[in-house]
This record gives structure tokens, sequence and C-alpha cells, in this order.
């Protein structure tokens, strides 16, 4: 049958057998670069589209529908603009860090990218402490932005970092606690042992209550990382004309905007494989028969499915729901979300030594 | 000083204790469902979508009833318009969009009388208000629901109203 990983195993058996071992891995990394940047132009293309059409959708709007039929192609016209206009450098800025900043954004997100498990057996990097890379890794997203307000020497960029940096670095607690609920029920922090203990049941159905509750944290937490409405203070169009990236104009301000929106999907990509199994089909228990009828779809499209459906929740959060005051954020936060969190990773525990899960 | 902060807090956590704090709590989760589900509907209702496809839809577009476009005078097959001249809408307009030049008619029993040369509208000007309309004591002006208005220079949104020897239909004082 037709899957990603025969696909792989392929290429890396006709590489083994005409190249020497050493030469095939060097070519293997540049497939696999290849393969994550292009992943990145269709996802951000993609997602931009996705936003607009559920925004217009939401607002009973009509959305892009003049480029390519029923405006597919308006993302594509978009980014053509995008890349043939100026990149400006502002006179007064720090011009080395101004221009560094959006290539960390980027970079940051790439490295994301590695140890998620698009399709059964299709995997960049197996490592045994994926979940702690991946929120290692994600930490580092805040600096961008920093360099980004600090070195542009403008007010407004400056606020919007320093409220950016506020924020990512509260929500990471509530969103690390959260994800911690799933490690101490699959007593693993490897992505793909977490989701082989999914199947028979995702961790949302089998943890119940608790998982749920962290799930909701969850959630809400990534927003907040993201940068998105209703946490979108970095930006804050009617406050701070663009936050962070005012000053950033053409091809760097796109991989800012890119950058944003593969963060939204490696977010979701992590929530899937953490709650909803990643490719993991949809399983009960040991109804045989079920479960094998699910296997027939291919595990890409449950990861792909469950991943944008999760996306989807996140933009309609975006569209429904009006922005925070930044002490509003962080009482929600440290006083809410914190506490919450803190209580459910010990219900969890309590649960995981008790067994009172499926 | 301590005392307004006192106040303040006091007007955000209601003083009934810690009910009352669980209920808002409660709310607060609860409207944001509300949201949702409002915009979750909107969401799987497509039908209901009320932009006009401009461009696409000239023939078949529908106005509303009370879409002010310009102000215009009617005239009948006869080339006769119900304007006397008094100027009632040049001193109603706020911006100035009005002029209204008058010359003296002879009648044929020999005496003077008030009629208008030229009523001078600058488009340009106009706020699309309605007062003019309101003002005419003969309704020789209404609004017309025209507004595809865009000319290549500015001179050509002064418009004369009533047509080259057009002149007061009978009866119309």
């Amino acid at each position: 049958m037709w899957s990603f990983s025969n696909i792989a195993d392929s290429i890396h058996q006709w590489l083994n057998e005409t190249f020497h071992p050493s030469v095939a891995v060097i070519f293997e990394m540049i497939i696999a670069g290849i393969c994550v940047i292009s992943l990145f132009a269709v996802l951000g293309l993609v997602l931009v589209l996705m936003e607009r059409k559920v925004s217009a959708w939401i607002q009973i709007r009509m959305g892009p529908n003049r480029v390519g039929p029923k405006g597919m192609f308006q993302s594509v016209a978009d980014t053509m603009k995008l890349l043939v206009k100026e990149g400006m450098t502002p006179s007064g800025a720090d011009k080395f860090l101004f221009n560094l900043a959006p290539f960390i954004a980027l970079v940051v997100a790439m490295l994301l990218m590695a140890p998620l498990a698009f399709a059964k057996n299709f995997q960049m990097w197996n490592v045994n402490i994926g979940v702690l890379y991946i929120s290692a890794i994600s930490s580092v997203s805040v600096i961008s932005i920093l360099i980004a307000g600090w070195s542009s020497n403008n007010k407004y960029s400056l606020m919007g970092a320093m409220r950016s940096g506020a924020q990512i670095v509260s929500y990471e607690l509530s969103a690390g606690l959260s994800i911690l609920s799933v490690v101490v029920l699959a007593g693993s922090l490897n992505l793909n042992t977490i989701i082989q203990s999914q199947a028979d049941g995702w961790w949302i159905f089998k943890g119940h209550i608790p998982v749920i509750i962290s799930f909701i944290i969850f959630i809400i937490a990534v927003t907040a990382e993201t940068n998105r409405a209703p946490f979108d203070l970095a930006e804050a169009e009617s406050e701070l004309t663009a936050g962070f990236h005012t000053e950033y104009s053409g091809m760097k301000f796109a991989l800012f905007f890119l950058a944003e929106y593969v963060n939204v999907f490696i977010v979701c990509a992590i929530g899937a494989t953490l709650f909803f199994g990643g490719w993991m089909p949809f399983h009960i228990g040991h109804w045989q028969s079920f479960n094998h009828v699910m296997d027939f779809i291919p595990s890409s499209l449950w990861f792909f499915g469950k991943t944008f459906f999760l996306i989807f929740v996140i933009m309609w959060f975006r569209w429904t729901f009006p922005r925070l005051r930044i002490d509003q954020l962080l009482n929600l936060e440290w006083k809410y979300l914190l506490p919450i969190s803190l209580f459910n990773i010990l219900l969890v525990t309590a649960m995981a030594i008790a067994g009172w899960y499926f | 000083m301590s005392n307004t902060s006192k106040k303040l807090n006091n007007s955000t956590v209601s003083p009934s204790g810690l009910g009352a704090y669980f209920k808002e709590v409660f709310n607060a989760v609860k409207s944001l469902f509300v949201g949702l589900r409002r915009t979750g509907y909107y969401f799987t209702h497509h039908k209901e979508i009320i932009t006009q496809q401009y461009p696409d839809n000239r023939e078949t577009l529908n106005l509303p009833e009370r879409f002010k476009g310009e102000v215009v005078m009617p005239h009948n097959e006869n080339n006769e318009h119900r304007c006397t001249g008094c100027t009632a809408c040049e001193l109603a307009c706020p911006n100035g969009t009005i002029k209204v030049i008058t010359k003296f008619d002879i009648t044929p029993d020999g005496k003077k009388k008030k009629a208008i040369d030229k009523l001078v509208y600058h488009l340009e000007l106009c706020t699309m208000c309605n007062l003019c309309i309101t003002a005419c004591p003969s309704d020789a002006i209404v609004m017309a629901q025209t507004f595809e208005h865009s000319v290549f220079d500015r001179s050509q949104l002064t418009k004369i109203l009533n047509n080259p020897g057009s002149k007061i239909m009978e009866g119309i004082e």
C-alpha cells in the first residue's frame, strides 16, 4: 500500500545501493531539508488562505474569490507581491540584529519540525526526549521577537516585544504542565512511544476529565504562545500598528508571517500527537474489526486531519474572542490556569498510580 | 487613595464572597461558549452571506429604498420641472453644495416672475445628507440611486440640474 514510510524506505535503499553510505546520509539530509522547506511554503500558502476563508465565513463575508478558482491562488499572488517588495532596513535600526531576527523565528519553527511524526514510521528524528526538546526549542522563539522589537529602534516595536516576552514566558508554564499530564500517563518523553500508547484509544478519551482539562489549558496556552488573538498583544494592530514587526517589510516580514503560521501548525500537530494520537487511527479498546476498518484510512490523513481540525479551532477562537488587556492576560495565567494545571497534574499523577484510566 | 482602590476592587468582584466569585467565572466561560456558538453558526450557514457581488451583479443589483446617490431634478415629457427658484435648498445645505442662479421671466400679462436660470450642484462637495430634499417646498429635487460617479476630472462633478431650455410646470408657485 502507498505510504510515506514506503517512499522514504525505497529512497533510502536506492541511495545506499548507489552511493557510499556516508554520501547517502548527506543526500538524505539534503532531501529532508528540501522537504521541510517545501512543506513550509505549502503550509504558509494553505494556512493563510484557510485563515482568510474561515474569518470571512465567520463574519458572513465571501473571502478571497477572485484569483483562481474560488480564490485558491490568492495567497500565491500575495507571496509574489511580498517577494518583489523592497526589504527595507530603517537607518536608526541595529542592522545586524534587525536582519537576524526573522531568520531566528524561521529556524526555530524549522527545528520544531524534526521530532514530529507525520505518518506511521515517518519521522525525521526519533529522539527519546521529543517532548522536552519541543518545549525547550519553542521557548527560543521569544528571542526572535525580542530581538526584532529591540533592534527596530521604534517604541511600538519595543512595546510589542516586551509584552510578548511577558506573555510567552508566562504561558510556557501551563503549556508545559498540560503536556506533562500526557507524559505522566504515557510514561515516556518519546513522541513515538506516546503515539504507540494510544493504540487502544486516544488519551483524550482514555484519560477522561483530567486530560480534557489539560487539553483545554494546552489549547489556551499555545494560542498565547503563538501570539494569536485573543492573545495577540505583541502585534495588537489597533494599539501598536503591528507590534514587533512594525518596521519589517517585504520578505523579512513574510518570514515572520510564515513563522507564525508554521508555529500554529506545529503546536496543533503537538496537540494532535499528545491528545488525539497523532497518526494513530481512531481505535476503541479491543474492538478488533472496528479498529481494522479504521486502519484502512492512511495514517498521514489521520495526522493532517486532526492537526487541521485543531488549527480550525484556534482560528475559530481568533475570530470570536476580543483581545485581552495585558493585566487580564497575566491574571488569567497566574491566577487561573497555573493553579488549575498544578492541581490537575496532581490529579493525573494520582490517576496514573491508581490506574483510574482506561 | 486606598479607599478608591478598594472601591474599584469591589466593583469587579462582587461583595457577597466565594459563591459570587465562582458564578462570575462560570458566567465568563459561558459567554465565551455563547460567542463560539454564534460564530460557528455563521461559519456553517454560508447562505446568509449578505455581500453583494457588485461588478458581477450590476444588472440585478438591488439597492435599498433609502440609498442616496446624488441629487437630481426630475423633468416631465414637456421638459418642465417643479423648481420655483426659492433657494430653500441652497439655504438648507450645510456645505454650499447647491447654488441657485435666478432670472426674471416676463409673464404674458407683463409681470416679472422669478424663475431659475441654473441650479448648480457640486457633487464633489455633497455628503448626501438629504437636507435639501426635505427643505424643498415643491418636491422639485429628489435623491437618485446612481452611485458610479467616478470621472477623470473634478470639474465634471459640478452639474447643472435643470435641463437646457426647461421651464417651470403650470400651477407651481
